[in-house]
């Protein structure tokens, strides 16, 4: 089976929720949107307080390359524009919306009947995307239509789904590929089209058998479309890595997939370009996975963005009283939550309530040169050696390790058997050389 | 002719050769250093802490040497006594500074600003900073894990375990700001000494609106905007809710001190004010 080439972990996989059929949540009493759900620069707010907004319709506009556009999750008032605390712990920009009723704008369609309409030019299908301001849903949120135009002189050959993940607990894509099937391979064909390729991958990792074989009855050969089961091992969703099992070509350090060939797209984000371009609808609402060993209801339901991740704890019954750890996102790269009042954005794919047993940090013993983490490194990197460059603040020498190529998986940490905090200390590392990387090049520039 | 002859005058020739050799090298790569680097090397602590914003001693020493201009050249940790020395060794006159040292702008202790969450990470500020915004509702002040502490040089900053901040040793401290770059809340500041050591500054950095900052911490600065009003030197301003004194202007009247509703504007090393004598009471001691 393929696989990506080297480093990797299995984690216990603990998918909780995968039987779970998707429940609709409820809509929130008040939606708090971030302007800043994306990678790049926020959103510019385009309504002012006081103001009374449909669902759907257009709230804050993309402001400059990197961006997208932000649309009302909810029908209401428009209470505020103030800060929020988001996931990272600091406030943040947002608009506060009290809802009132669900009165959606007159040009979605809501209906749950399955489009297939396919006369649209590829301007038309990237338009309709970018306006629906979907954005990557997989957790980094980088904007769909900024990653389906490369740069003038690249070109795509392929389109790579991923619905991998690979992250143990969650079950969001899981549950989209076995409800939602069609329209996501509709949606891989009109975003194949956007993008002007012939070939499209679904990758999805060999613990989702029956999405796999749901999958492959949708999917025919005169559609260019292959599904591929990858072995279950993390971080087989990493967009390298997953280039490299899907289609066998190493991504250069620096380098972006499509300088291979390859974009590669979340699975539920494909689904929200099918939704933006058949149904005119944009991304408001997404499947999250709630879930935890000792919750008493966990499952997957569809939310509204916005929504406090108090709301949707209650769609599970509750926060559990031995609650030691919340987590948004999974237990590898998600991070943990402050308190319950952070509003869920486009890039939520979980909400993961860890016990009191199992949430502490262990105690951060001595490094035994066990080589562990350079092992598991699906990058090929050495975190022991970071670890310490970091803490003696050898830029320079981290540059040349090219601690720039680590996508912060967790591996190291998870390997670790003096459970030293490797990946904590990366991140300082990248943080710093990213720095200086910037300034350099700016002063390049200037 | 005689060995033993022969073996001194092919060494000795040798030995002329390769002298010469030398010295020819010698003086064409010859680098001429300033004499006077060394001298003023010798008059600087040679704590190399990089206080003076050059990478050590011997580089401050070398760029008071060869800078025409000596401003902005200051020894913190030398103080005023090393710079006078520095300017009688180069003859030129010496540049006062009135003293600095650093201060701590964060009076969220255990007590008066309640934990939300626990941080159980790497017990290092700079993670803790990255990860979350801190384990109480600010998102502004001192995290408690000792950063600046583990960074300064002259054992001048000191965790209280009861408080939970770091305290500033006036005697040791040094001003070479090690710790306003270690702080990733940017929490110090280094400020003029004050005569007799006094200072009044604003222990907050929180620049959440009013209400908001008093939630989370009961010695928040809500930017009120009082102590502006108060301040007959103009020496207060206000920006993002939070309230700065100006060192320079500030005259040290503690009119801002009284006025401030959280408490958020310290004094420091000031006698303890005279109880209010009253109008009433004026007149019958006349």
């Amino acid at each position: 089976m393929k696989s990506f080439s080297i480093g990797g972990i299995h984690a216990p996989e603990n998918k909780l929720t995968a039987d779970k059929a998707t429940v609709t949540g409820a809509l929130p009493s008040q939606a708090v949107v971030l302007l800043n759900q994306h990678l790049g620069a926020p959103a510019t707010p385009v309504v002012a307080k006081g103001e009374t907004v449909k669902t759907g319709q257009i709230i804050a506009k993309a402001s400059g390359m990197i961006s997208a556009c932000i649309h009302a999750p909810v029908s209401g008032k428009v209470l505020k524009i103030d800060e929020c605390v988001d996931a990272s712990g600091y406030k943040k920009p947002a608009i506060y919306i009290v809802r009132e009723g669900d009165e959606w704008m007159e040009d979605i369609d809501r209906t749950d009947t399955f489009v297939d309409r396919f006369d649209w030019t590829p301007e038309q299908i990237r338009e309709k995307i970018a306006a629906a301001g979907i954005t990557g849903m997989g957790g980094a949120g980088f904007p769909t239509h900024v990653k389906l135009s490369p740069p003038p002189g690249k070109k795509a050959e392929v389109l790579i789904v991923n619905a991998v993940e690979c992250e143990p607990y969650l079950t969001a894509d899981h549950r989209l590929m076995l409800e939602k099937g069609r329209e996501i391979v509709m949606g891989l064909r009109l975003l194949m089209k956007g993008v002007g390729v012939t070939r499209g991958i679904i990758a999805i990792e060999n613990n989702k058998k029956d999405a796999i074989a749901y999958m492959k009855s949708l999917v025919s050969a005169d559609m260019g479309i292959e599904v591929v089961a990858l072995k279950v091992k993390y971080p087989q969703g990493g967009e390298k890595q997953l280039i490299d099992a899907a289609i066998g070509r190493q991504v250069p350090s620096g380098a972006l997939p499509v300088d291979v060939g390859a974009i590669v797209q979340n699975v539920a984000t494909v689904f929200a370009a099918y939704e933006a371009v058949q149904k005119n609808k944009p991304l408001i609402e997404r499947i999250i996975t709630v879930t935890g060993k000792t919750l008493s209801a966990p499952g997957n339901f569809w939310m509204r963005l916005g929504t406090s991740m108090q709301e949707v704890m209650d769609m599970a019954g509750g926060l559990p009283e031995d609650a030691g750890k919340i987590i948004g996102g999974g237990p590898m790269m998600g991070k943990p939550l402050v308190s319950l009042t952070v509003p869920m954005t486009k890039g939520s794919s979980g909400l993961l309530v860890l016990p009191n047993l199992e949430a502490p940090r262990k105690e951060i013993r001595n490094c035994i040169r066990c080589a562990k983490c350079v092992d598991a490194c699906p990058m090929g990197l050495e975190p022991y050696l970071f670890m310490t460059l970091t803490q003696h603040e050898e830029w320079d020498k981290l540059e040349k390790e090219r601690i720039m190529d680590c996508i912060e998986c967790g591996c190291c940490t998870f390997s670790c058997p003096s459970t030293r905090p490797l990946l904590d200390y990366l991140r300082i590392g990248k943080q710093k050389v990213g720095g200086i990387i910037r300034a350099r090049n700016q002063k390049k520039v200037g | 002719m005689n060995v033993t002859l022969l073996a001194i005058l092919s060494l000795a020739a040798l030995g002329i050769v390769l002298a010469i050799i030398l010295y020819v090298t010698a003086q064409k790569f010859k680098v001429y250093e300033d004499p006077r680097i060394d001298e003023v090397e010798a008059a600087l602590p040679g704590a190399n802490c990089g206080g003076c914003g050059f990478a050590g001693c011997r580089s401050f020493a070398g760029a008071c040497v060869s800078g025409p201009n000596p401003e902005g050249l200051f020894c913190p940790v030398g103080g005023n006594s090393t710079m006078a020395a520095v300017a009688k060794i180069m003859g030129r006159e010496a540049v006062e500074a009135a003293p600095t040292l650093a201060v701590l702008r964060c009076n969220g202790t255990c007590d008066l600003r309640p934990k939300t969450n626990t941080y159980d990470g790497a017990s290092t500020c700079a993670i803790a900073a990255m990860t979350s915004g801190g384990d109480t509702g600010c998102s502004f002040g001192c995290l408690g894990l000792a950063d600046c502490c583990n960074v300064c040089q002259f054992d001048a900053l000191h965790m209280d375990p009861v408080t939970g901040l770091p305290v500033v040793d006036e005697d040791k401290c040094t001003s070479c700001g090690a710790c306003v770059r270690a702080c990733p809340k940017g929490l110090f500041e280094i400020r003029k000494k004050g005569p007799k050591s006094r200072r009044i500054f604003v222990a907050c950095r929180n620049m959440d609106k009013g209400a908001v900052a008093k939630k989370s911490c009961a010695v928040a600065c809500i930017g009120c905007g009082k102590c502006e009003k108060v301040c007959e030197f103009d020496a207060i301003t206000i920006a993002n809710n939070l309230a700065y004194i100006d060192a320079d202007a500030c005259k040290l009247c503690r009119k801002c001190v009284e006025v401030c509703p959280t408490n958020a504007i310290h004094e420091l090393n000031f006698p303890p004010r005279k109880p209010k004598v009253t109008a009433q009471v004026a007149e019958t001691i006349n």
